[in-house]
């Protein structure tokens, strides 16, 4: 069931992405690419304080139903993260003429997502009690969120400054926020199919558990 | 009473240590030899990079680091003396604050032998400032030193712990690295960069109590079984 | 357990503090805050933008459409054990 929602949730979100396309900017071409780099970057951000809160809640009340919602926006950040770390530089090597620097911006998020990596890495690998330890990376690594942010704002770089965003031309402006929405709606969709799947993982474990008797 | 039990901790890691040294030899040991291999790996026309002085000397401590959080979690495993630890009836963080103390001093002693290494092997003027070079590899051992106890602590009853504990820890600990050789670099120049290295100097420390705090306040949850 | 709220607010104030100040003592020149576009580029000095528009917006697509399989994969497999395992309970009966 949750699956055909997100199945028409895709659908939808598809002419969306051409036709923004097609908006006036006065920016060139590559630059389109802002439509779903920075709604892309915001969702992981996003992800990333989910995952964190989600592990809190987990750690300090033992609600498992956090840990399912800890799991899967820690993979959604990573997917998410992966989406950003791939369209800047196609952006940066048109815009920029180099495809990566060691700013601060970027070298931050880069260890935001190797952060969201690692955490899925303790998941699946570190036997009993990984959920815990998983929890408590994904805790710190939300701290690194608002750096993020705020960085590309104090340091002077190549990246664009968080400004830009509310100052867009209002042809661009549009467009912009209509992919932000639409890529928030995926998320969300992604969000609660993952989190389903969690439930049914628990679910299994649940019968097996009541097999043995 | 927290304090009383956190010295009590340091206490009895400094007892075992000065026993057998062990670990202090062996991350000494490794530190230096880490120290030789990038002073032989990174070499132009014969001559080691200058450049290089400030990056060795945070690889060096990081990796000596990471191995010497191994081993003295390690132990605990081995002596089955994390469970006494957490049986007892005082505060959780308090046993952690003990642990990162003891840490802190075993690093320390490492940094008094890697810095004059470095600065020979590299002709690295380390020494020019000495109040701002111990300053800022104070709060950077403190930044890594309060990341790393805690994951080690929590890594001690996880499956391939050996490795995952660089996994976890490097990519947390890019932060100070990056504030820790940035500093130092600002340091090596002639003449040293003041501004700057105060101004990391000051970023380390909001690290340092951002991950200060962050571990007192998840290591209780995090040890419960 | 207001003390330690009081102790989380200080430090974070202190944090604040501390990191404020270091990077206002350090200000770099302004820059831009608005995107200002390059125009007038001679041709022979850029790279074609539309392959790098397609990819960045393809691999979107393939990244989330993948994600979107794993997760139908992963959870095939689940539904596929409670079923087998209900029948199992259920014969044993």
């Amino acid at each position: 069931m949750p699956m055909l929602v997100v199945a028409a949730a895709m659908f939808a979100y598809a002419p969306v992405m051409i036709a923004h396309a097609d908006y006036e900017s006065s920016m060139g071409l590559v630059s389109k690419i802002l439509y779903f780099h920075a709604p892309s970057g915001m969702v992981m951000l996003l992800s990333a304080m989910v995952c964190g809160i989600a592990s809190a809640i987990y750690l300090w009340r033992q609600d498992r139903r956090a840990d399912r919602v800890a799991i899967a926006a820690a993979e959604l950040t990573a997917l998410f993260g992966l989406i950003v770390i791939v369209t800047g530089p196609l952006w940066a090597r048109k815009a920029w003429g180099i495809w990566w620097d060691w700013e601060a911006r970027l070298t931050m998020s880069f260890v935001g997502w190797l952060i969201a990596l690692s955490y899925l890495f303790v998941r699946k690998y570190a036997g009993a009690g990984s959920e815990k330890m998983a929890a408590a990376l994904a805790v710190f690594g939300s701290f690194n969120v608002p750096f993020i942010y705020v960085s590309v704002n104090v340091w002077r770089t190549l990246h664009p400054k968080t400004t830009v965003v509310p100052t867009l031309p209002p042809g661009m402006r549009g467009p912009f926020w209509y992919c932000a929405l639409t890529l928030f709606l995926l998320y969300l969709l992604l969000l609660t199919a993952r989190v389903h799947l969690e439930r049914q993982r628990a679910a299994l474990d649940d019968l097996y558990l009541a097999q043995g008797d | 009473m927290f304090f009383r039990v956190a010295l009590l901790v340091l206490r009895k890691d400094f007892t075992i240590e000065v026993k057998s040294r062990e670990i202090l030899y062996t991350t000494l040991l490794f530190a230096i030899s880490c120290v030789l291999v990038f002073s032989i790996a990174f070499v132009r026309e014969g001559e080691p990079l200058e450049d290089a002085a400030a990056g060795i000397l945070w690889i060096a401590i990081e990796f000596a680091g990471t191995l010497a959080l191994g081993r003295a979690f390690e132990r605990e495993r081995y002596g089955e003396t994390l469970r006494a630890l957490l049986l007892a009836p005082v505060p959780r963080a308090a046993i952690y604050v003990g642990k990162m103390l003891g840490i802190l001093v075993l690093l320390f002693v490492a940094e008094l032998l890697l810095v004059p290494l470095v600065a020979i092997l590299f002709r690295a003027s380390l020494f020019a400032q000495p109040a701002l070079l111990a300053a800022l590899l104070a709060f950077g051992t403190v930044g890594f030193a309060a990341v790393g106890v805690l994951f080690a602590a929590m890594l001690v009853r996880a499956r391939s712990r050996d490795v995952m504990l660089p996994i976890l820890l490097y990519p947390m600990t890019i932060p100070v690295m990056i504030a820790g050789v940035r500093a130092t670099v600002a340091l090596l120049q002639s003449p040293p960069d003041t501004p700057t290295v105060t101004m990391w100097i000051s970023i380390l420390g909001a690290f340092d109590v951002v991950f200060v705090t962050l571990s007192l306040w998840t290591f209780e949850p995090v040890m419960t079984e | 357990m207001i003390r330690r709220s009081l102790m989380a607010i200080s430090t974070f104030a202190l944090t604040a503090v501390l990191t404020a100040a270091s990077v206002l003592a350090f200000q770099p020149p302004a820059g831009q805050s608005e995107f200002v576009p390059a125009r007038d580029l001679p041709p022979s000095e850029s790279i074609p933008a539309a392959p790098l528009l397609v990819t960045a917006y393809a691999f979107i697509w393939v990244a989330a459409i993948f994600y979107l399989w794993t997760i139908w994969r992963r959870l095939n497999k689940v539904e596929a054990d409670i079923r087998s395992l209900d029948q199992k309970t259920r014969s044993a009966r």
